[in-house]
């Protein structure tokens, strides 16, 4: 019996029982090979079983592993299995851990019910229940903050304030001016060769003037803001939680609100309307440059037309917008940052649905708001 | 453990390590044979991390050579690199536990990586894995957030033994574990060294730890390593290394060993 047989196992009766022979490759690396060999023992057999390690090259944990769960299955637990051959001394632990294992799994495990799925069921309403008395409680807690700011200078965080009107405003001047300026451009544009059809070229400055004070200038803007700051927001914030960092500001006596959530909210507040105000200007820019261009309308002659298209509120209509939509876009960021538990896969998910849902936010209060001024003519 | 020919498992030559102008290694030397357990010690900011992942290849030394089983490991072919990576495990300090999978996905990493095997067969070996490191197979299910710092070092000691290394490295093993759970950890290592024939290397602070389960020792001072015995080291005079082994909790480390007679 001395040549290697390609196969790593081989099975022979001998005496009342059976004896395994153990050949070749017995390494991790051989593991698929033996899986697919163990597989192929019938599963029928009884009596004492033999494991011949005499012939096994490298055995490697893993595969004696598959051995003895193998045999255990096919139900050589209780007659024995004996080892000969100089086998690894491994076994002696693979052996307890397999008593361990039997012990361990004699609970069974629940199987799917009706029961279990209206059990689901609920447990999700219940989940949902908290989720929105936890969205209200967010809000009323940065109420409170806020209230608490004009008894108590401390919970005024200028630093901190400075730092994301900076993060959140200043640095994204550049972003927010190009894309007014080339969607003005566009919009003006497609408005130019519709109108020209009937001579109404002029009528382009009304378009792009109304177009960009009271919609786009604050809706492009704050889109962007959301995609900038909503998700910086979910991540700084869900980043310090993942670390422990609220925790140990609020051991420390100091509210994370007040801290971390506050100081977002207000320095969007202050900083999105200023942007608005940007983009307005760049907005009108572009559709001044294209009227130049492309109409050959003069551009003193584009800010005579504008004046006079212009009603006082429209400019209006537009920027009061910026505030509401700040809020939206820094509340539902710091939210789903607070909202991060346990894991860096919890950390991206509640990044994307923090973007998602603040844009989503914002275009829905567009919607309320141009109902609203339809009503009220503003 | 006398079958072992005389190539170290691990030489580390001259290695040179610094971070701008802060020199950590410089000229350091270790060598680590075969089944011995090997632990590091060195103050805060010595550099056993560093010198780890020198050996780990997650840091290319700045100078110095680093042989594993006698290969260089800076100039090994990507193939090669493959295959000797494969024969340690690593836990490291923080369990470094993939928090979007569970425990035994974890576990199933490595193995899924480099072998193909079924479903089933992964599942078992998870099992087996767990087992090994005294979890119960119900624990594969769950999430690293869900477990205990000591499960957690127990579950990255798992998934270092996916791959039946031959040579373990653990940074850190003990630390922030209770005495109960922390002994328990030791007893299991030793037990796994005897079972599995391993040879590791063991970042340590743990002074218990040290006496309870290393062969040699190896202290970071200076820059350089000086290694030997635990008997050497108590005799050392250099002030660091002897402030180290004469401190009040070393000598209750040391008497519980002694008493114990654990590693005779």
């Amino acid at each position: 019996m001395h040549e290697v047989v390609a196969a790593p196992l081989m099975l022979e009766p001998e005496g009342d029982g059976w004896r395994l022979l153990l050949n070749g490759d017995w390494s991790l690396a051989a593991l698929p090979r033996i899986e697919a060999q163990l597989k192929g023992l019938p599963s029928n057999l009884s009596g004492k079983v033999s494991c011949d390690w005499t012939q096994a090259a490298a055995p490697g944990i893993s595969p004696a592993w598959a051995l003895l769960q193998r045999l255990a299955d096919i139900g050589f637990r209780d007659t024995g299995v004996v080892h000969t051959g100089n086998p690894p001394d491994f076994l002696q632990l693979l052996e307890r851990l397999q008593a361990d294992r039997h012990a361990a799994l004699a609970v069974p495990p629940a199987h799917q019910t009706l029961e279990g799925l209206v059990g689901k069921l609920g447990r999700w309403a219940v989940v949902q229940g908290r989720h929105a008395r936890g969205v209200i409680a967010f809000f009323g807690r940065i109420a409170k903050v806020i209230g608490e700011m004009f008894s108590r200078r401390q919970a005024v965080r200028g630093s901190s304030l400075g730092r994301h009107i900076y993060e959140t405003g200043v640095t994204a001047i550049p972003i927010v001016s190009l894309i007014a300026f080339l969607i003005s451009v566009i919009v003006a544009y497609l408005g130019a060769q519709q109108l020209a059809r009937f001579g109404a070229d002029i009528f382009v400055v009304d378009l792009v003037t109304i177009a960009v004070l009271r919609e786009m200038g604050v809706l492009l803007t704050a889109v962007i803001v959301a995609g900038r700051s909503g998700s910086a927001f979910a991540a700084e914030i869900g980043v310090m939680r993942l670390n422990e960092e609220t925790d140990a500001l609020r051991a420390m006596g100091m509210n994370p609100i007040e801290l971390l959530v506050v100081p977002r909210v207000l320095a969007l507040v202050i900083a999105l309307p200023l942007l608005t105000v940007i983009a307005d200007a760049m907005g009108l820019a572009g559709g001044a440059l294209l009227s130049l261009i492309n109409l050959h309308i003069p551009v003193q002659e584009f800010t005579a037309r504008m004046r006079e298209s212009l009603s006082t509120t429209t400019f209006w209509a537009g920027l009061i917008k910026a505030p509401v939509f700040a809020a939206l876009i820094a509340i539902v960021g710091t939210y789903r940052g607070m909202q991060v538990r346990d894991s860096a896969r919890e950390l991206g998910r509640l990044t994307t649905v923090a973007v998602v849902q603040s844009i989503f936010m914002v275009i829905l209060a567009d919607a309320l708001f141009a109902v609203l001024f339809v009503q009220i003519h503003f | 453990m006398q079958d072992a020919d005389d190539t170290p498992v691990i030489r580390v030559r001259g290695l040179r390590n610094h971070f701008g102008t802060q020199v950590v290694h410089d000229g350091l030397d270790m060598e680590v044979h075969q089944g011995e357990i090997f632990g590091v010690v060195g103050g805060s900011g010595a550099g056993k991390s560093v010198l780890l992942h020198s050996i780990l290849g997650l840091r290319r030394p700045d100078g110095g050579t680093v042989e594993l089983y006698g290969s260089d490991v800076e100039h090994l072919a990507s193939k090669d690199r493959s295959t000797l990576v494969q024969t340690y495990g690593v836990t490291f300090q923080n369990g470094a536990l993939i928090s979007s999978l569970t425990v035994a996905q974890n576990i199933q990493l490595p193995l899924r990586e480099h072998y193909a095997l079924s479903e089933k067969n992964l599942d078992s070996l998870a099992e087996l894995n767990l087992l090994m490191v005294g979890l119960q197979p119900a624990d594969g299910a769950k999430f690293p957030s869900q477990l205990s710092g000591g499960m957690i070092k127990r579950a990255a000691l798992a998934r270092a033994l996916a791959l039946e290394p031959k040579l373990l490295f653990l940074d850190e093993p003990t630390a922030g574990l209770d005495p109960i759970s922390a002994a328990a950890f030791d007893e299991l290592l030793l037990y796994l060294h005897s079972q599995l024939r391993l040879t590791v290397v063991m970042i340590t602070h743990d002074l218990d730890t040290l006496f309870k389960t290393c062969s040699r020792v190896g202290v970071i001072v200076e820059k350089r390593m000086i290694s030997g015995s635990l008997e050497d080291m108590l005799r050392n005079i250099q002030p660091w290394i002897h402030d180290y082994f004469h401190g009040a909790r070393a000598r209750a480390a040391e008497r519980e060993t002694a008493e114990g007679e654990v590693h005779g």
